[in-house]
């Protein structure tokens, strides 16, 4: 019966598990490398995002929330809306459809109605919201508090 | 001194001769043999596609002598390669001619080797590497894509690597690497165009030479007729007999190359612009169309899984099966290869009809 601790055995634990320690010690920093460090995410408390005066109702318009790409809708009754622009599906950035009235992903043809809720096509979530406030002609999206 | 071919004791020959046994290289060319039969012209396609590598190459690195890889300036750089460098316009449009080409001869020659089942044992490897080539292939038109900087690039490359990240667990990790973070943004076109022209060519020129090592080692595939009906083998040698034909169709095929990059000259586009809506009508390239159209085709959601989950399992169930072809089907059975082959073709049916309805749509 062998050994349950001959040399052999031993030794080649030791090469083994230093081997696996040295390929450790090479892949983890590459692997670290790949993937760049988060970036600070400015601190955006309140966009302008768009005036009273600018904006007819049953339009709506890109704007720039932070880093990311945002949408506000003035609705056919003239109410302001705002979403993160980005499609729940595959990430495109959305569009306004006036003559449809509903929020339209042209990568695969998804619609959001003008509360952000996915009503057809692929998109599986609503829309991210955000929060409208009028001041003046002054229209500032925050995020939802 | 003679320059006649027949003479053997051209001095540059003899030198290289006294020092090198090409002697035997000569031997081993002479044969080495190709079948000749009613499926020989599909033999064709796998050296066409070295081919276009080859062109793939060499305008390539033209094209990185202009090209400046960075966000600020990529989209401005390709278009000064096709407005203002002499014969810019060729070489770009070449190199992305040659792309589609070479995709397209790819799938050809796969699914010739597929039909006539030349994927059985021994060949599984050679199989299984041209399954890796050709997911290369794919890499580097998903990659090279993007390069430009334009607008259609930039939404493919947001839904291409959304599509990465909806694997689970190993996804988004992989999605965010690619990517450079969390969005498509600057930080990603170094990436991509590292993996374009430093780590896929690398992989690539170490995949295709254990390809054609394989294939030198056990010779190309023969019909199955063959082994049991010997007297009708039909063989014609390598060189120089195959090697001219295989010659001529690549003149042939660069001489549709010049005529497409020509007459239908590589687009440009508008700069890509995080900050805009994405754009009617966007379409990935064709060889991603059916992938594109089956995924739009989804619902939200299947049972328990958000629609596009669904549709990447049953895509990555797919390629699972395909790489395992010459496992499934050994040719032990009639019904298990006819089982295959009806499967192929309702594959290959399949996925022209979602090209095509992609192209339409």
């Amino acid at each position: 019966m062998k050994r349950l601790f001959d040399r052999r055995r031993v030794l080649n634990w030791f090469l083994g598990g230093s081997t696996f320690a040295w390929l450790g010690s090479v892949i983890y920093p590459l692997l670290r490398f790949l993937s760049p460090p988060p970036e600070q995410e400015a601190a955006i408390s309140s966009v302008k995002a768009a005036t009273l005066s600018g904006m007819a109702p049953n339009s709506g318009q890109i704007f720039k929330f932070g880093r990311k790409p945002a949408l506000i809708v003035r609705r056919p009754d003239g109410e302001f809306v705002a979403f993160l622009a980005k499609c729940t599906h595959l990430d495109c950035v959305v569009q306004y459809r006036s003559d449809k009235e509903r929020i339209w992903c042209a990568c695969h043809d998804g619609f959001y109605d003008l509360n952000g809720t996915n009503v057809s096509g692929p998109p599986p979530r609503p829309l991210d919201a955000l929060e409208v406030h009028v001041q003046g002609d002054d229209v500032y999206v925050t995020r939802k508090s | 001194m003679s320059t006649s071919p027949e003479n053997p004791e051209r001095p540059l020959l003899a030198w290289v001769r006294d020092r090198y046994p090409i002697a035997q290289f000569a031997e081993w060319a002479k044969h080495k043999t190709v079948p000749i039969g009613p499926g020989a012209f599909w033999y064709y396609f796998g050296g066409i596609t070295l081919f276009l590598f080859f062109i793939q190459v060499g305008t390539g690195i033209l094209l990185m002598f202009y090209y400046k890889g960075s966000a600020d300036t990529a989209f401005e750089s390709v278009r000064f390669i096709s407005a203002k460098v002499p014969f810019g316009w060729l070489i770009r449009s070449v190199h992305a001619w040659a792309a589609n080409l070479m995709i397209f001869s790819v799938f050809i020659h796969m699914f010739s080797v597929f039909f006539m089942r030349a994927y059985r044992k021994p060949r599984e490897l050679t199989w299984l590497s041209g399954i890796v080539l050709l997911a290369l292939l794919l890499g580097f038109g998903f990659s090279g894509y993007l390069l430009p900087w334009n607008e259609l690039a930039f939404f493919a490359t947001k839904v291409g690597t959304d599509i990465i990240g909806v694997i689970p667990v190993i996804g988004e990790p992989i999605m965010y690497v690619l990517r450079g973070g969390e969005e498509v943004t600057g930080s990603t076109l170094p990436r991509f165009f590292a993996l374009h022209v430093a780590l896929f060519p690398a992989l690539l020129t170490i995949f295709t030479a254990a390809h054609l090592f394989f294939i030198q080692l056990q010779g190309i595939h023969e019909p199955d007729a063959w082994k049991a009906h010997p007297e009708q083998r039909k063989t014609m040698p390598f060189f120089p007999h195959f090697f001219m034909r295989e010659l001529l169709l690549w003149l042939i095929t660069l001489n549709i190359l010049a005529v497409l990059a020509v007459f239908f000259p590589a687009e440009l586009g508008v700069e890509a612009d995080p900050f805009s809506p994405a754009p009617a009508g966007i379409k990935p390239e064709w060889y991603f169309l059916s992938t594109f159209e089956f995924l739009k085709y989804m619902p939200a959601h299947v049972g328990p899984m958000e629609g596009e989950e669904f549709g990447l399992l049953i895509i990555s169930l797919g390629f699972l099966l395909w790489c395992l072809v010459p496992w499934i089907d050994r040719g032990r059975g009639r019904a298990m290869t006819t089982i295959v082959m009806v499967t192929g073709m309702a594959i290959l049916i399949f996925l022209t009809i979602l090209t095509y309805l992609g192209f339409v749509a």
